[in-house]
């Protein structure tokens, strides 16, 4: 499943993208190391498949309904970690674009969900080790099974994570996980059987091409382990930081936001760090104080008395205003277009 | 029949962005760094903001009508994608039920607030990102990500992916219909055939990389793509984004509604 922006608060989102260009950077830094020109078409083609891959669907046995391919532990298989999460990103970059799948802020997380876990944790840590003492179909399939189940756990449990942190969903954090991760390890053990079908039969054909691929690769294991958890300790502590410092504006947060709803005036305590400055710019650049802040500062004493039953006045001019910034917007689309259509 | 239709939708908008716009002259980086701050203005609203999103709509509309851009199309590719957000979003109803806001007798619940402001967050989110893909070509925007410094294997990664996913999706439609005449309703389309095709199509995908590579050698190729187009950030450009982030502050930092709705109020 796909991270959709609506679902993140920024802080989030420009964390996840602050570990996913990290990556994307220490991975294009691994592979110039041992630059091999043969790759970049490899990579590049590889892409392409597993996008077209992925939208041929089939049937998924015994529920009737219909699958398709993740593809980042393939990826990881062929071409080692550092080339596959590149590819990875690649493709998950043109679906956000073309497919629009989940968007732009999401898609920081969507890469961190789908690919470092296959390609830096799944792969190394488990799919490695698995197969080093040679290697029988048999052995790939469970290796490329528990690896591909993993992943899929640890992506799903991100995507909760990351929903948790924002704050925009109601699912409390258990009811998430609970409905999450049984969904997907149905996902992980298709994928898990695809993906073995798949190396097996290259393997099968083409035996070279796996060979060659891997054993061009070495991987130093240890190292990028431990860059791995360095990484991911730096984006936990990240998180932790910036979250800590939206949220130390209230003790609670939802009654907090509660407060903060319909007919008052949005940011008031929100950023704490920021919200002092941020105010005495706004108060400089007010435009029409008369409609603006002084009824407000009243009607916000108001409010705060009344509340829960909003005051009238308030919601009145609420709903009249949006119907008029609305129908105000379509208009401009509508007079725009046919100024368009009169020109040509 | 869905594959044949994702391919048909990717090469559709494909072709929008090589209209001839106003907005689609307008320098890549541009673009992308208008949509990036929207998309984050958009995002930061708190959990029950809904009327400070409507003026944000400004932007989608504008963009729409100035680029020239079909509205059913998009708002349809939206609309196919919204299953995720509104699945995690229906819970808040659920989850939510403290009272909140009262219309004329009518008690709303702090969860629909949530929820519609998370449909309308995930409209605005999509429909800018699919906006930008319509107006920007994607090889325009891996030049924009260049020169924002993204590593140039990433870059040459994205550009080659775009360039062969026309290729293999076609190669790959083929396979995918000779598979939908032998198989007879689901029959024949399970995991094993599934497998199979994949693998033969994983096969000619590697044989088809090693001779772009010969002939990428034999034109003197040295690890390195480059591009032809130059850039130009003009005047407009920076009117532009200068617009833009003026008129995303304003809609952030103040009540645009509650301003409109009182100033009506006063008039009727």
């Amino acid at each position: 499943m796909h991270m959709a922006d609506a679902l993140l608060s920024p802080a989030v989102g420009a964390t996840f993208w602050a570990g996913t260009l990290g990556t994307i950077a220490y991975c294009s830094k691994k592979l110039k190391e041992n630059p091999d020109e043969k790759l970049i078409p490899l990579m590049g083609v590889l892409g392409a498949f597993i996008f077209a891959a992925q939208m041929i669907n089939f049937t998924v046995p015994g529920t009737g309904s219909s699958g398709h391919l993740g593809g980042g532990m393939i990826l990881a298989i062929i071409l080692g970690p550092y080339a596959a999460f590149i590819v990875m990103a690649s493709v998950l970059t043109v679906q956000a674009f073309f497919f629009a799948d989940g968007g732009l802020l999401a898609l920081g997380c969507n890469i961190w969900n789908l690919g470092i876990y296959p390609c830096f944790i799944a792969y190394p840590l488990i799919y490695k080790p698995l197969t080093q003492s040679g290697s029988t179909p048999k052995k790939l399939a469970i290796a490329a099974l528990i690896s591909c189940v993993v992943a899929l756990q640890l992506g799903a449990f991100s995507v909760v994570l990351e929903t948790f942190l924002s704050g925009r969903s109601e699912l409390a954090f258990s009811t998430f996980v609970i409905l999450m991760q049984p969904i997907h390890l149905g996902i992980g053990l298709v994928e898990g059987f695809v993906t073995a079908g798949v190396i097996n039969f290259v393997k099968a054909a083409r035996p070279e091409i796996l060979e060659s691929v891997t054993s061009a690769r070495p991987l130093s294991a240890d190292i990028s382990i431990k860059n791995v958890f360095a990484g991911l300790l730096v984006v936990a502590l990240l998180t932790g930081g910036m979250l800590s410092w939206f949220a130390s504006a209230d003790p609670d947060g939802l009654e907090w936001s509660i407060e903060k709803a319909f007919g008052r005036p949005e940011l008031d305590e929100e950023e704490v760090g920021m919200a002092p400055v941020l105010k005495k710019i706004q108060k400089k650049t007010a435009f029409l104080p008369d409609y603006n802040f002084k009824t407000d500062n009243q009607e916000s004493d108001k409010d705060k008395k009344t509340w829960p039953s909003a005051e009238a006045g308030t919601s009145v001019s609420g709903i009249l205003g949006s119907l008029m910034v609305l129908s105000l917007i379509i208009l401009i689309g509508i007079v725009i277009r046919i100024f368009r259509k009169n020109k040509t | 029949m869905r594959f044949d239709n994702a391919y048909f939708n990717l090469g559709y908008l494909d072709t929008l962005s090589y209209k001839n716009t106003f907005i689609h002259r307008l320098d890549p980086r541009t673009k992308l760094s208008a949509t990036v701050l929207f998309i984050v203005t958009v995002v930061s609203f708190p959990k029950y903001e809904v009327k400070g999103l409507f003026p944000f709509f400004l932007f989608p509309v504008l963009l729409f009508s100035l680029g020239d851009i079909p509205v059913r199309f998009i708002v349809k590719k939206v609309l196919l994608v919204s299953f995720f957000a509104f699945f995690i979003g229906i819970f808040n109803p659920v989850l939510d039920r403290q009272p909140m806001q009262i219309f004329y007798g009518a008690t709303v619940s702090g969860g629909w607030v949530s929820f519609v402001s998370i449909m309308l967050k995930f409209f605005l989110t999509i429909t800018s990102a699919l906006l930008l893909i319509a107006t920007t070509s994607f090889p325009g925007i891996c030049r924009a990500l260049r020169k924002f410094c993204v590593p140039d294997i990433f870059i040459s990664q994205l550009l080659f992916l775009y360039r062969y996913i026309f290729v293999l999706a076609e190669e790959t439609m083929k396979v995918v219909r000779a598979r939908d005449m032998r198989s007879f309703g689901n029959k024949g389309k399970g995991m094993t055939a599934f497998t199979g095709i994949i693998g033969t199509l994983f096969l000619r995908t590697v044989e088809r990389a090693e001779r772009i590579y010969q002939a990428m050698l034999s034109r003197g190729f040295s690890g390195k793509l480059h591009a032809v187009k130059p850039f130009c950030f003009k005047a407009t450009d920076a009117a532009f984004l200068a617009i833009v982030f003026a008129v995303l502050y304003l809609f952030r930092m103040h009540d645009i509604v509650g301003i409109v709705g009182r100033f009506s109020s006063r008039i009727f």
